[in-house]
């Protein structure tokens, strides 16, 4: 690489680095003060906590069968009831949040990585860009939760396979919005100053464009972390889901759904504790829109 | 116009063609053999073979790819054995009663939605603009299958007023229709409603703080007339183009209601098959959904070019 | 005869720095068939103004402070908003500065015209049509039955301004307030659109307020004109006591620039300095920072609006000397 770039890098990132140090303190502080973020923020903190404390909360094992115990409603010593099986609610909600999240959070984590490498290589590489949009807008054609429905389907039910099929859904949406942005960054002023300077490609990637176009990907994974862990729980449901007995929130729902009329509370719980979730994340969502890209418009 | 329209069908036709072949390409994900799945594990080898003739795996995949093709060029979207019938037939026996909630729900959607982000965005910051954006952030967050059931446990069970499930024909009897198909249609519809307030009330914001509302307000035209005919004939564009995705959204969630609801529709046959491991099923329902999502995607396309005459009257 | 008085205005915006007067303590009057210039800097208040006039100021966050505007006998500010509207159209029409974007592009230039006949007249479409054909010929449209079906986007600048102009003017309005009418156009287009203004006062004998920041779009409209400068009347006078005898310091500067006035800038160059924040106002005299006559008093009285001949105010300290130089 040539040395004129490395020096021209070294005096952008000089030159900006007070200047994005106290950026990133000032949307901090924005951030803070958004009134809707921090109640999601909340929100999602005691799901979380409920959900990595969940052997504290409830030391009953979600799939201890207590046959005795069969459709206890929530009471002092059941706080959320039992089910046809007497199997501890409680326990069965707070571990289903630890199965619930750890499927969004590989969802996201599997889309902020191959998202954003579509994404930049579709908005940089305009060789690329034809092929791999075409491809994302097939995939875009079908609904969300049906494709799941048919990957899922032909996958066979797992926890690796929901990771899958989730992600193969949703990566080509966080795919279009990293290019969008990417496209928009490229086209900077400091960009093809970097480009005038002899950079390479990939430096200017990752030096230049991709810092830069992270707030929309931000805000599209909070979203997305909602739709997954929705999502989930729809497939669950539907018996598409990780392996009864494990205890999602869509299958507790499912082997609920049965028994409604004598024990509704066996579905009421985990599809309140969904909501919450989902709303959480709608809010932090919301919240990172507002503050870090405000022309963003409510897209899906 | 006419050009518009054109471009719209050439510029879907690369998405179908894809579409097709994932479709194509989704059968044969199927992990390890198909046929021993199918037939289980007592299955005896001649049985495997008849279920893979069956389902047309015995052949090198080009062939299966061509006859995918060929068929689909009849409308042949394959057969599905364990309901005996083909595909095509299955799905457009289900598809009016599908059709009748979807579009109850659309019209619910509509009216809610549109009306709720109007007023939230007529009173900007008020009470009004907060209950409405908070009723669609709940909109967007609740399960609809949740919704749906918590719905059966107090309107059906406790209180008695609707039946728990099942359909009935409006054509056969309106009222019966209506009752069976008001819970489904409102825990189908929360969702998008939630959604299209949102849009409508930003997009009406921007229309709001537009030059040519000015003008209409400066010409003493009457509020109605401002809101009613100025901006909402402008604030329309944008919104038309989310109706593809809320119908897209509606295809995914009528999947889930009429599972709940019991109904027998499209979505219900797709989940059937799922339970039933009928592959062609799940693979042609999957495509016939998106394929007509593509169609109403293009009809989406020429409503906003009618409606806006910069595109309508776009040369070349 | 005085068509418009307005008298002590104060309008008022509620903004995250507290409460902020974008216009204050501004008065003036306007006859039928004067054409009254309002000049200064984009910020000094003029286009508040004039919005207040048609009440069209969004509420909240704005209101108005104190003051009164009375338009043919009437206070404006004490009218409720359905007798407003009546005033609107058939007694003030108001065209803005961008005809892009002031015309609404999912509309037909016809049905723009009618509906505003149609919701202040009772009147028959064909009546309509024929007041819309003949008030677009009027601003000089060819082949006006024509472009009634046109769209918006179909028609050039210069013709979109003449349709709003055709538009403001169609229920013969006793005033058209008219916002910056040329800043948007190309300079062989203003001059058209300025001499059709022109024309139309001598035609149907309303009064204009055209407010400006060009100097040149004073001298050759205005009688009468006024200067403002951060939300205060800086300067009155007729419009060639202005250009031959200017007195506040901010007036000169605003002549000495003419020459360039291509781009606002460039212009103010010879004025050192920016139109401070409405919320950092400096004390005493508003212009006093940016100054070359400034002397310590400045910094602490508020200059009032005094006489300084016949017909001529001004708002400085110092204007009894600078009007002896």
């Amino acid at each position: 690489m040539a040395d004129s770039a490395v020096a021209f890098d070294e005096a952008v990132a000089a030159a900006a680095e007070p200047e994005r140090r106290s950026a990133r303190w000032d949307t901090l502080r924005r951030l803070w003060r958004h009134r809707s973020f921090k109640f999601g923020l909340a929100l999602f903190a005691i799901i979380v906590a409920a959900a990595v404390l969940a052997p504290w909360i409830s030391p009953v094992s979600p799939n201890k069968l207590q046959m005795r115990l069969r459709f206890e409603p929530p009471s002092w010593d059941h706080p959320f009831g039992t089910d046809n099986l007497g199997r501890s609610q409680l326990a069965r909600v707070v571990y289903g949040a630890q199965l619930s999240l750890f499927i969004g959070t590989m969802v996201v984590l599997v889309n902020a990585v191959f998202g954003t490498l579509i994404g930049a290589l579709a908005g940089y590489f305009k060789q690329l860009d034809n092929a791999l949009m075409r491809i994302n807008d097939a995939i875009m054609a079908f609904p969300a939760v049906l494709l799941a429905i048919g990957v899922a389907a032909v996958l066979g039910r797992s926890t690796p396979n929901m990771i899958l099929a989730l992600s193969i859904v949703y990566i080509p949406r966080t795919a279009r919005i990293v290019r969008s942005s990417v496209i928009v960054v490229s086209q900077m002023e400091y960009v093809q100053a970097a480009v005038a300077a002899g950079a390479g490609h990939w430096r200017i990637l990752r030096r230049h464009i991709l810092p830069n176009s992270m707030a929309p990907l931000l805000v599209q994974l909070s979203f997305l972390f909602a739709y997954a862990v929705l999502t989930e729980a729809t497939l669950s449901f539907l018996g598409l889901g990780a392996e009864p007995p494990a205890p999602t929130w869509g299958n507790i729902m499912s082997e609920g759904r049965q028994y409604m009329r004598e024990a509704p509370w066996i579905i009421t719980i985990p599809g309140a504790a969904l909501a919450i979730t989902v709303m959480a994340l709608n809010l932090l969502g919301d919240g990172l829109r507002d503050v870090l890209d405000p022309r963003l418009k409510i897209q899906q | 116009m006419g050009r518009v329209i054109l471009r719209s069908i050439a510029g879907a036709i690369p998405v179908v063609l894809l579409v097709t072949l994932i479709t194509f390409g989704l059968m044969r994900l199927i992990p390890g053999d198909v046929s021993a799945a199918l037939g289980g594990i007592t299955s005896t080898t001649e049985e495997r073979e008849q279920i893979r003739k069956n389902l047309g795996l015995d052949e090198p995949v080009h062939v299966q790819l061509l006859k995918w093709y060929g068929g689909l060029l009849r409308a042949d979207l394959g057969r599905s054995h364990f309901l005996g019938k083909d595909v095509t037939t299955a799905t457009f026996e289900r598809l009016p009663v599908s059709f009748s909630l979807s579009l109850y729900a659309l019209v619910i959607t509509l009216i809610l939605g549109i009306v709720s982000g109007i007023l939230a965005a007529l009173r900007q910051n008020t009470w009004v603009d907060q209950a409405a954006m908070m009723f669609a952030l709940i909109g967007v967050s609740m399960p609809n299958f949740w919704l749906g059931l918590m719905m059966i446990v107090l309107f059906s069970v406790h209180l008695g007023w609707l039946p728990t499930g099942g359909y009935v024909p409006f054509t056969q009897d309106p009222i019966g229709w209506l009752r069976s198909t008001t819970m489904p249609a409102i825990s189908l519809a929360l969702l998008q409603v939630g959604l299209l307030a949102r849009i409508t009330r930003s997009t009406m914001l921007e229309v709001l703080r537009q030059d040519y509302v000015r003008t209409a307000r400066a010409k003493g035209l009457p509020n109605y007339l401002v809101i009613g005919k100025h901006a909402l004939a402008n604030a329309m564009i944008p919104i038309i183009t989310v109706i593809g995705i809320i119908v897209s959204l509606s295809v995914s969630g009528a999947v889930v209601t009429e599972t709940v609801f019991s109904i027998p529709g499209v979505g219900q046959l797709l989940t059937s098959a799922i339970l039933n491991r009928d592959y062609p099923m799940i693979q042609g329902g999957l495509l016939f959904v998106t394929l007509m999502l593509v169609g109403i995607n293009i009809a989406v396309d020429v409503a906003y070019a009618w409606l806006d005459p910069r595109v309508r009257f776009e040369r070349g | 005869m005085t068509l418009l008085s307005v008298r002590d205005l104060r309008v008022l915006f509620g903004t995250e720095h507290g409460e902020i007067a974008a216009v204050d303590d501004v008065g003036f009057d306007l006859a039928p068939g004067e054409i009254l210039g309002v000049v200064g800097e984009s910020g000094s208040g003029k286009s508040v103004t004039a919005l207040a006039i048609m009440g069209l100021l969004p509420k909240p966050p704005s209101r108005i402070g104190q003051g009164s505007i009375h338009f043919q006998g009437q206070d404006l500010l004490q009218l409720g908003e359905r007798d407003m509207r009546r005033i609107r159209g058939p007694g003030i029409g108001m065209i803005f500065q961008e005809p892009m974007t002031s015309l609404n592009p999912v509309f037909t230039i016809g049905d723009q015209l009618m509906e505003t006949v149609r919701v202040h007249q009772h009147s028959g479409p064909k009546e309509q049509r024929e007041r819309a054909v003949e008030m677009l010929a009027r601003v000089g449209i060819a082949l006006p039955a024509r472009r009634l079906d046109d769209y918006p986007h179909q028609l050039s600048g210069g013709m979109r301004q003449r349709v709003m102009i055709a538009m403001a003017l169609i229920c013969n309005p006793k005033i058209l307030i008219a916002d910056e009418p040329t800043t948007a156009l190309d300079v062989t287009i203003q001059q058209q659109i300025l001499e059709l203004l022109l024309d139309l006062r001598d035609e149907l004998g309303m009064g204009i307020v055209i407010i400006t920041h060009n100097m040149g779009v004073v001298a050759e409209m205005a009688d009468r004109v006024i200067v403002m400068y951060a939300g205060k009347i800086v300067e009155r006078a007729p419009v060639n006591e202005l250009f031959e005898r200017p007195v506040h310091p901010y007036t000169r500067g605003l002549l000495d620039s003419i020459p360039s006035l291509a781009d606002e800038r460039e212009r103010l160059k010879t004025i050192p300095g920016t139109l401070p924040r409405p919320w950092a106002l400096p004390a005493g005299c508003r212009f006093q920072p940016r100054c070359r006559w400034r002397v310590e008093a400045c910094a602490s009285t508020v200059p009032p609006l005094g006489p300084v001949r016949e017909g001529h105010e001004s708002a400085c300290l110092r204007q009894q000397e600078l009007a002896a130089e």
